[in-house]
This record gives C-alpha cells, structure tokens and sequence, in this order.
C-alpha cells in the first residue's frame, strides 16, 4: 500500500506544480498584455492620483472625439493622422496607415490602439469605431462628459415626434 | 391585437412553466404517482405557448406593426420579408424571447424522448426544466416585454434592423447559437436531479450523453457560423477576435467539450461521477454567465445589446441562484459518492483526465481574459484591455500537449496499457506526419515557417493517428467489411470529430502564417500583386438597393503569370434608415486559399482605399468545425442510447 499511497503523493504533486506552474505563465503572459486606456487629457495630465504618464514606445488605447477638420490624408498612400480630444481640451494625435472603420467619422468617439511615439502622438496599429452610430465607447463618453453629444437616432427621435407621429 | 395574444400565451407559458417547476419536484418527493405523471404535459403545453407567442412577434414584424416598440425600433417597412422576419430575434428583447422558446422547445423534446427513464427521474428533470422557464419567462416578461406597445403616439416608419444583421448569417446563427446555449440546461437539469436522488450509476451518464452531444453540436455549429459571419461582414478578414462575447459563447463550449469526454468515463467505468456532475453544472452556469455579459451591458462588444444595469441585475441574481443553488446541492450530496473503479497511470481514463485538465485550463484562460478588465475597472485601476496576443500565446502552448494527447488517447485501453503494443502504429503515425508536414510545406516552398509546421505536424499527428486507429478498430472485427457494419456510431462519430479537430489545427496555423493582407490606395485601372494573384481594379460605380445606397467594386483577378482567376464583386453600402455604412467584401473561395477584397472609403483624386487578401486554408478552419458537429451528430445516433435502461449492463468497449 505504501507504494500506491506514494504513487498518489506523486501524482497530487505533480498536478499542484503544474497548475502552478500554469497560472504563472498565464499571469505573466497577462501582466504582459495589458493596454491602459488613456483619454487625451490624461495622456498630458497622467493618469490616476499618481499622475503617471506613460512611457513614449508604451503600448496603450487612446480614446476621445476627432476633432473637426483634424483629419490629414496622405495624397498617394493610405497615411493619415487626426487628432483626438477630450472635455479637458487637450488634444493628442493619432497616426495611422491603413482602412479607416466604415463609421470614422469627424465629430465621432474612436478608440485607437498603438504605441506611444512621443508624448502627444499615437502610432496606432488599429482604429476602432463601432459599428453602430449611437456608440460611443464607455470610456470616451465618461471622459467627454462635458461635451454634448446626441446619438443620432434621438436627433431623429425628437424630428420624428414633431412631424411624422401618426394617429 | 396579435401582440396582445402574444403576451397573453407567453402570460400562459409562464404559470404553466410555474406548474411544472413545482408540482412533478413535489411529487417526486411525495411519491405522488400523479403529480410525476402531470410533468410531460405541462413541458409540452409550455412549449406550445412559448412557440405562439414567439409567432405572434413574428407576425408583428412581419406586417410591420409600429405600435410595438420593439418592431419600431428593429424594422421597417422597407427591409425585405426574410429580414423583416429574421429581426424578431435581431433585439434584445425578440433574443430574448426566441431564448424561451427554445428553452421550452428543449424541455418538450426531453418529456417526449425520455420514456426510457424511471418516471421519478423524469418528473425531477423536468421538474427542474420548468424553473429554469420560469425564471426566463419571468425575466422575458417582467424586464424585457418584446410586446410593448407605444400607442396613442407611434411612429409611422420603424428604425430599421441594424445592417450588421441584414445576412444570411443571422437567419440561422443566434438559433443555433442558442440552441447550444440552452441545450446544457437538459445536462444540468440531469446532473441536478441525479444529485437529488443520489444515484449516479453509468446510466445516469448514458441518459445525458446523447443530450449533451446535441447540445454540443448546436453551439459548435453556432460559434463556427458566427466566425464565419464576421468574416465575410465584418470587412477586415479575421474569423476570431477574442471579442468578449465569443469568448462568453466560447468558454461553454470548453466545458461542455469537456464534460462530453468525461461522460464517456462515468458511462463506460463508472468512475468521475463527481467530475462529471461539476462539469454539467459548470457547462450551463458559464451559458448563464455568457447570457449575463452580452445582455447586462458590463462589457463593450460588437454583439452586446444596449445596456440596461436592471436587466443585468436581474439575470446577475439568476445566474448567483443557480450556481449558488447547485453548487451547495453539490457539496451536500457528493461527499457520499465514491467511485470505486482502479486504474493505472497509463489508461484510458488518465488520457481523458488529461483531456479535462487541457480544456479546463483554456477555459480559466478564456475566463481570466475576458473578466479581468472588468474587475481592474471595478477596483478603480483604471480601464484595461486585454490584447488578443494573450489569447493567442496561451492557446498556442495549451495545444501542442493537448493534440499530442490527443493523437494518443484513443488508441489507450480503460484500466491499462502496456506501452510496447503501440510503439509501431505510433511510431509509423508520428513518421508519417513528419512527412505528410514537410511535403505540404515543401510543396508551398517555404520549410522554414515554424508555426505552420507545427500546425501540420500536429494537425496529421491527430488526423492519421484517428483514422489508423479506426482501420485497426474495424479489423479486429474479422474482415473490414464486418467492421465497418459492426462498429459503433459513436466511435464513428468520435473519429470524424477528432479529424475536424486536426482539420482546424491545420486551416487555424495555415491561414496565421500564410495569410497576406494589403491595404492599398487604387485609382481605376490600378492593379495590385499579392501572394502571386493580381487584383485590378475595374470599375467603380453608384449602388441602389431596396434600403440602402452606396458604392460597388469590380475587379479582375488573374495569376501572376495572367490565367484569369475570378471577377470579384465587392460593395461598402449605406444604409439609408440607421445611417451605417457597412462593407461587404468579395469572397472567392477554394479549399486551399481565399481571395478577400473589401472596398474602403474613398479618398481625394478619383481613388478609393482597398484591402486585399489572401488567406490560404481559411475554409478549413469552418470545415473543422463542422466535422466536429458532423461527428457529434453521429455519436449521438449510436443505437445504444435508444435501448431500454432496464438493461442496464454495460458493455466495456
């Protein structure tokens, strides 16, 4: 009996290391892949009571509203920047290479994804804009809630009710 | 008034599911023969309810009946017939109620089919079936009405159904997502009503098998037509992004994959009875948790629905019952159960003990990933996201042991067995893959592609260790053709899954390593090369649909060295009620490679921005995923599922 209760001791052992072991690697991996998302003010101001900035090269989300009239094309290739911003009225940029989302638009909340390349300016890998005109990304809305931003289909809700309302 | 009807039937299906939650459970402690026997037309009345008030929306979606707010809001009166139709379950509030419907769909094909069972079992699951309805038709009723009327003040024309639903996908994608969803509550309700009994032979595992089998197939079904969906509609090519909630969709699938292979143990040896119980329980508690996610709004997704904390609340206080609820019957019942079979290290049932650790240890993966920034948020740390790279690197090391396993585990007798007898069929498969992987790469010219060659030797390791497995299986029968006449469907089944699984492997590494991508800026005339193809573009001009407008593609594709390949025909339209704009790319599809082109906004000086692709093996990813469905389908046909439990002897395969 001894051997098998040893056996047993051996096989417990080995599944506790290996899980361990597991989360870990899968903590690590994790720590590893986290994105902060920043809006544009707290890209300048630092984020949180420790007013952290980050790091130019840091992976991260930037958040907020394009500026009107920010975006730039490139004449012969797909790059181009805009400019975001938050309530604060701090303004960082954004540049990209690539499709922009069907729904990027002037004036709309977009999430873009990318490092860091200087205090101010995004290279970003990807630009997200839901596919829905009423989003606006959870975090962009509670940064920018100073500035008024109606979802259209209330716009046409309060249209609607002042002229098309049946019988 | 149709609507009216509707809400009255569902008012019906919920005092009925009421009943039928209370009185067979009552009976079956009371030992009230008649109280058992009211249980299996209950479950039918319920379904039938649920099923007119399920038409009665379609029907107001159908004739476009505004004064509902849910038609209102999801349709219009220009949207074609079949979409129109389709959007009943485009809402959160139709989803909903298409939820309930297949809930009580479930729960009356397990009163018709479960004349097999003793009458106190029946009446206990179904007994258990009738309060999971009651608590969705409650939730469907109370905070959810898809019958809600805005008279006097309607509108005359409805907002129309988001474009991203207005596919095919969406005809059949939410039912069998939710049929995959749903169909774990049968297990659940099983385990459940065999840890009221406290009886967990192998025929409590061979009663639920052929449940959980189906169930598995639907959501398999349902996860691969979504990945499909997003592919073709989303416009930028990806087949899995780790949204939150194809993970919430995902990580059931896991479980239940899991509790599928630890079924096989309880049936066949009787032993991970307690195993198999917390896998059924956790296959339904992680569907609820999906439900939660999407339908609360807590997390940000393409699929969510609009966010409403109340609902969230609601099914946040289901979802604590029902894990609360079964977990504490669990550890009260279960510290009784022993399992009393022995096995060696090398067996059968280590092998699928493996398979448990693997699928339950991406689970966790799945689970960590997608809960964390809700909690890093909820702690004040700030907002987070979790890049897809995580996903990516955990599930690239958990399946290199896990398809290794794999290739292994069913050549492995339950109890024991010796190493020696397997060398030479391993050995010849393992030689075999070898070359099988470096003959596919040789022949694309490129050796030096670790991924990919991995994703070969691991996807021929598993495809030809199952199909030697089975040629070897079938002889054992005398000749091949007895074989073939003899063996069991779910050993069919069981070898058809595990080549979709290699098939998966294989189309998942192909597409990561080969796959090109351009986005290019073209005028008219403008030609791109990729990946030895030429895409010219042709032609661009004015769209005009029934409800939306926007601009259409053309483009040639030849090889390289000019043999004309294919026109492709893609579209980026918008929709003229929502104001969306939506892509539609152009597909030309082989078994070996897609073509992918999706048309961009257009930029200054007659040019338009276009994404090209081309993705070798992406077909094989799908075509994985329904081998798999395929081989459960066939596993759950086995005759032996369809035998009468008296004969309870079981035969050790």
């Amino acid at each position: 009996m001894q051997s098998r209760r040893q056996k047993r001791l051996f096989s417990i052992l080995l599944v506790i290391g290996l899980i361990a072991g597991a989360i870990g690697a899968m903590l690590f991996a994790l720590s590893q892949n986290i994105n902060l998302f920043y809006t544009p003010g707290q890209l300048v101001q630092g984020l949180g009571e420790g007013k952290i900035k980050p790091d130019v090269g840091q992976r991260l989300r930037l958040g907020g509203m394009v500026v009107p009239g920010s975006v730039k094309r490139d004449a012969t290739s797909l790059k181009v920047s805009f400019d975001l911003t938050d309530d604060s009225g701090e303004i960082a940029t954004v540049e990209f290479e690539g499709i922009l989302p069907d729904l990027f638009r002037e004036g709309q909340g977009i999430v873009a994804q990318g490092s860091l390349k200087s205090a101010t300016v995004l290279a970003a890998t990807e630009v997200l804009a839901k596919h829905d005109e009423e989003y606006m990304p959870p975090e962009v809305a509670e940064a920018m809630k100073g500035i008024r931003h109606v979802p259209p289909s209330q716009l046409k809700q309060s249209e609607r009710s002042s002229a098309n309302y049946g019988g | 008034m149709i609507p009216e009807l509707g809400q009255l039937t569902l008012t019906f299906a919920f005092a009925l599911s009421l009943l039928l939650g209370v009185v067979p459970l009552v009976g079956s402690f009371t030992a009230n023969e008649r109280a058992l026997l009211v249980a299996k037309p209950l479950a039918v009345g319920n379904f039938v309810f649920t099923l007119l008030a399920f038409i009665a929306l379609c029907w107001a979606f159908y004739h476009d009946d505004f004064t509902v707010v849910n038609v209102a809001t999801n349709s219009s009166s220009i949207l074609p017939w079949y979409y129109k139709l389709t959007a009943t379950w485009g809402s959160h509030e139709g989803s909903m109620l298409m939820w309930v419907m297949i809930l009580a769909a479930w729960t009356a094909l397990v009163a018709q089919f479960s004349k097999g069972l003793p009458l106190l079992m029946q009446g206990r699951i179904l007994g258990i079936m009738g309060l999971i309805n009651v608590g969705f038709i409650a939730f469907s009723l109370f905070m959810s009405n898809p019958f809600e009327r805005s008279l006097p003040f309607y509108p005359v024309e409805g907002n129309d159904l988001n474009p991203l639903l207005q596919d095919f996908g969406m005809i059949i994608h939410p039912p069998l997502l939710y049929m995959g969803y749903v169909g774990f509550a049968v297990s659940f309700a099983f385990a459940i009503a065999a840890l009221i009994g406290g009886k967990f032979d192998s025929t409590w595992a061979r009663w639920a098998r052929p449940w959980t089998l189906a169930a598995w197939m639907f959501l398999t079904l349902g996860i691969m037509l979504g990945s499909w969906w997003a592919y073709k509609e989303l416009g930028w090519g990806g087949w899995w992004f780790w949204d939150p909630v194809e993970n919430a969709s995902f990580m059931p699938w896991l479980v239940g994959t899991a509790l599928i292979h630890s079924l096989a143990v309880t049936e066949k040896r009787g032993t991970f009875k307690s195993w198999t119980v917390l896998l059924a329980l956790g296959a339904f508690s992680l569907s609820l948790l999906g439900a939660f996610l999407v339908r609360s709004g807590v997390l940000v997704s393409v699929h969510s629905f609009a966010a409403d904390p109340e609902r969230g609340v609601f099914l946040l206080i289901f979802l604590l019952i029902v894990i609360g609820g079964s977990l504490l019957l669990y550890a009260s019942r279960m510290h009784s159960v022993r399992s009393q079979a022995r096995y060696e290290l090398f067996s059968r049932e280590v092998m699928l003990w493996g398979n448990n650790v693997f699928l339950l240890t991406a689970t966790l993966v799945v689970l960590l990933g997608t809960l964390f920034p809700l909690v890093h948020k909820e702690l004040g740390l700030g907002s987070i996201s979790i890049g897809e790279p995580f996903f990516n690197q955990m599930f690239y090391y958990l399946n290199i042991p896990f398809a290794l396993l794999l290739g292994l585990g069913p050549w492995v007798r339950w109890k024991q067995q010796k190493a020696a007898p397997l060398l030479k069929p391993l050995s010849m498969v393992a030689v075999f893959s070898l070359i099988l992987a470096l003959g596919t790469l040789a022949a694309t010219q490129s050796v030096t592609a670790n991924l990919a060659l991995l994703g070969l030797l691991l996807g021929a390791w598993v495809g030809l260790s199952a199909l030697l497995e089975i040629y070897q299986r079938l002889q054992q029968f005398g000749s091949l053709s007895k074989g073939i006449a003899k063996l069991q469907a779910s050993h069919y089944g069981m070898t058809l899954a595990h080549i979709g699984f290699a098939v998966l492997v294989v189309g998942v590494a192909m597409t990561l390593t080969y796959s090109e991508e351009r986005d290019v800026r073209m005028e008219i005339g403008d030609r791109v090369v990729l990946a030895g193809y030429e895409f010219e573009l042709q032609d661009v001009y004015k769209l005009n649909g029934p409800n939306y407008g926007g601009e259409a593609a053309e483009l040639d594709v030849r090889t390289v060295d000019g043999r004309y390949v294919t026109h492709l025909h893609a579209e980026k339209r918008e929709y003229k009620i929502q104001r969306m704009v939506m892509t539609e790319a152009a597909v030309h599809a082989r078994l070996s490679r897609d073509l992918y082109v999706s048309l961009g906004e257009a930029l200054p000086g007659n040019a338009w921005a276009i994404r090209v692709y081309v993705k070798p093996f992406v077909r094989w990813i799908w075509l994985g995923g329904l081998l798999m469905s395929l081989g459960a389908l066939i596993a759950l046909l086995d005759k032996r599922y369809r035998r009468p439990t008296t004969a309870v002897e079981v035969r050790h395969a």
